[in-house]
């Protein structure tokens, strides 16, 4: 896993791409605004929404709380 | 000879111009499909073994050349039948030895999944490891170079990248590129697919109006393209 530890915690990349979705955004936002590349965003995400932390509706990915 | 001995796993090649054969699998930088990287285009690429010293001149060769492929919007993918927690091991080995960083992902592939299906598995040369191999695909998802290296040879960084380029000068100008074509010289155009084309080719307002026109024949004409 490369954004939700095995513990639940998350890593840097994690924090980084949970932070870029307080607010709905696209992948390529994410990506704009964490500079991490797009593949490793659309990754990170897939894991953040299997955790419960992002939803996704569409093309946005937002913060569970904050879903799009 | 039983049909198992006939068709031995991992001799299977995809086709050029083909869908790449789809894939999720754990790397160093966690689980990646073959779709994340959708509109990027993507070097994928296989080496024997970890901890080998072909594959450690070339894994610093690869991240050398990684920020040349993302000026080029191109990442870049290795792959090997060892765990994640070798691949890992050995790029914090190679950092530490050697200063070099490796920035891009490396697949754990010890099922040979993904080994089999692009055909890197070479039983001839050797069952448990994967050839040197590289898959060019765009950013569509489709297959567009492939180059097999033996296990004893490591492979040439300035030639994959030169691959890149001639791919995309093609893609973006509807051309062919010559032999030993480098960026920045004259591109091939087309063949003419019909007598007319073929004639207005040799006329001399064809080439008034063609950029840079070098001519040899009917069938074989240059022009030059503005680098991108």
């Amino acid at each position: 896993m490369a954004c939700v530890n095995a513990d639940g915690t998350l890593s840097a990349s994690g924090r980084a791409i949970l932070g870029a979705v307080e607010q709905p955004a696209t992948p390529e936002q994410v990506a704009a605004a964490t500079g991490l590349p797009l593949f490793r965003v659309r990754s990170g995400l897939r894991e953040l929404v299997a955790a419960g932390l992002v939803s996704e509706d569409g093309l946005l990915f937002a913060a569970a709380s904050r879903a799009p | 000879m039983t049909a198992t001995e006939q068709e031995p796993v991992g001799v299977g090649l995809p086709r050029l111009g083909e869908p790449a054969p789809a894939f999720e699998a754990v790397t160093t930088q966690g689980t990646v499909r073959l779709s994340d990287f959708e509109g990027s285009w993507l070097v994928l690429f296989s080496h024997p073994a970890d901890f080998t010293p072909v594959c450690t001149t070339e894994f610093m060769a690869f991240a050398e050349i990684y920020p040349k492929l993302q000026e080029r919007h191109t990442e870049l993918l290795g792959l090997s039948i060892d765990s994640v927690y070798s691949h890992i091991a050995w790029v914090r080995n190679i950092e530490e030895k050697t200063g070099v960083k490796i920035p891009f992902p490396v697949i754990a592939d010890l099922d040979r999944k993904v080994a089999t299906a692009y055909g890197m598995l070479m039983p001839g040369e050797s069952k448990t490891e994967t050839s040197r191999c590289v898959f060019v695909i765009d950013p569509r998802g489709v297959l567009r170079a492939m180059i097999y290296y033996p296990l004893t040879t490591g492979r040439n960084m300035d030639e994959i990248l030169r691959l890149v380029d001639a791919l995309q000068m093609a893609d973006a100008n509807q051309v062919a590129t010559p032999a030993n074509w480098r960026p920045g010289d004259k591109v091939i155009i087309p063949t003419p697919p019909t007598v007319e084309v073929a004639a207005e080719r040799m006329s001399d307002d064809f080439a008034r109006k063609t950029e840079g026109f070098e001519r040899v024949d009917w069938y074989l004409c240059k022009k030059s393209v503005a680098p991108a």
